[in-house]
């Protein structure tokens, strides 16, 4: 596997994962608005995993849903922070947060690549990532506004920063944490990331939903 | 011999699927017809990636091309491209007169939230005393509003 298709499945797998995962609070988010956005967070999110598996699939000489569905669990390369399944709402609003704010650093790099595929899909990606930035940010502002949303906030974020450095490579950690500590008015460890390659049970379970539709029919069944 | 013009024309017909009273070519997402020598080559972009319509109008373009006698290949792009911007000034009145706020012009910078928060035009009464309900809709490509006014939500295509 080239460095390009590792990059790509890196990316498209995050964006895969995290899809699913916001897709979980579909029906069962605290009010109706945040049902709509989740539900539609998770859609443009399955949608930049699609377009970057169809880059890689033809580079591999395969499919984006063979990517999406039928590898090992071991063979994904998304980030244990969006593996994760945190369903309490602090919790997922500073997984959504550090995500969406390591994500707008890997995508400014994205743009900057010497390969036009790459760069024009991640200007596009951009533009739609702009409205998750700006709920984000809506959502750490309502947090940060009161004593208890702030203690809630901190205690989230605590928990999942070693997740989040894990997101990007090291050469851009330290623009996250500069972000994140400016944004929250307050200090973040130094600590070891818990970086990509390695799962937990989390991914089996999800996986093993997310595919059983595509496992119930026959091979070369067309959806 | 079909031309540029005559599939430019055709693909005019074609109704987004999921918002029917605009067509993908107000919508902007045709960035080129190409013609040679019979066989068509179509450069197309997706408004927002995960929209469900992109196979439809796929689809679509490739059974409009057929109708004039003449193959198509549809080129997906997936670049920057193509923005809200590109809307036609038919297309926005389109938008507004079946309920949907045309987007706003994409500012020089970056997009803020406050900008989308002003009161921007109630496609039903006029009245500007609107506000912004959520950033996201029954579509990837919407957000919901609401009128103070009239007392009535209303959609508004997101600017991209």
């Amino acid at each position: 596997m080239s460095d390009r298709t590792d990059l790509l499945l890196a990316v498209a797998d995050d964006e895969l994962i995290l899809g699913w995962r916001n897709s979980e609070w579909t029906g069962i988010a605290p009010f109706l608005e945040e049902d709509v956005a989740f539900s539609s967070i998770a859609q443009n999110e399955i949608g930049h995993a699609r377009a970057l598996y169809e880059l890689a699939a033809r580079e591999l000489g395969t499919t984006a849903d063979e990517l999406a569905f039928d590898r090992r669990p071991e063979e994904y390369r998304s980030a244990p922070l969006v593996e994760l399944r945190r369903l309490e709402w602090a919790r997922t609003i500073a997984r959504h947060w550090l995500y969406e704010t390591a994500d707008e650093i890997r995508l400014a790099a994205l743009k900057t690549s010497d390969d036009s595929e790459i760069a024009g899909l991640a200007a596009k990606m951009d533009r739609e990532e702009a409205y998750h930035r700006m709920h984000a940010e809506m959502w750490v502002d309502r947090l940060l506004a009161s004593d208890e949303g702030r203690a809630r906030l901190s205690e989230a974020v605590d928990e999942l920063w070693p997740y989040a450095l894990g997101v990007l490579d090291n050469a851009l950690r330290p623009d996250l944490h500069a972000r994140a500590q400016q944004r929250l008015g307050r200090t973040l460890p130094h600590v070891e990331p818990v970086s990509r390659g390695v799962h937990g049970s989390e991914l089996d379970e999800l996986l093993e939903a997310m595919t059983s539709v595509r496992r119930s029919a026959p091979a070369g069944a067309q959806w | 011999m079909v031309t540029a013009e005559d599939v430019w024309t055709a693909l005019a017909e074609i109704p987004d699927p999921e918002i029917p009273v605009i067509s993908i070519v107000d919508l902007g997402v045709v960035k080129s017809v190409e013609v040679e020598s019979g066989s068509v080559r179509i450069d197309f972009t997706p408004t927002f990636m995960g929209c469900p319509a992109l196979d439809t109008m796929r689809l679509a373009m490739e059974a409009k091309v057929a109708e004039l006698g003449a193959t198509a290949a549809v080129n997906v792009r997936l670049d920057d491209s193509w923005s809200t911007d590109d809307i036609t000034a038919d297309g926005r009145e389109k938008l507004r007169s079946a309920g949907l706020a045309p987007p706003t012009p994409r500012p020089a910078g970056k997009l803020e939230l406050t900008q989308l928060q002003r009161g921007f035009r109630c496609p039903y009464c006029g009245s500007t005393s609107t506000k912004l309900e959520n950033l996201f809709g029954p579509t990837p490509c919407r957000s919901i509003r609401y009128c103070d006014d009239c007392r009535q939500p209303f959609e508004q295509f997101k600017t991209i």
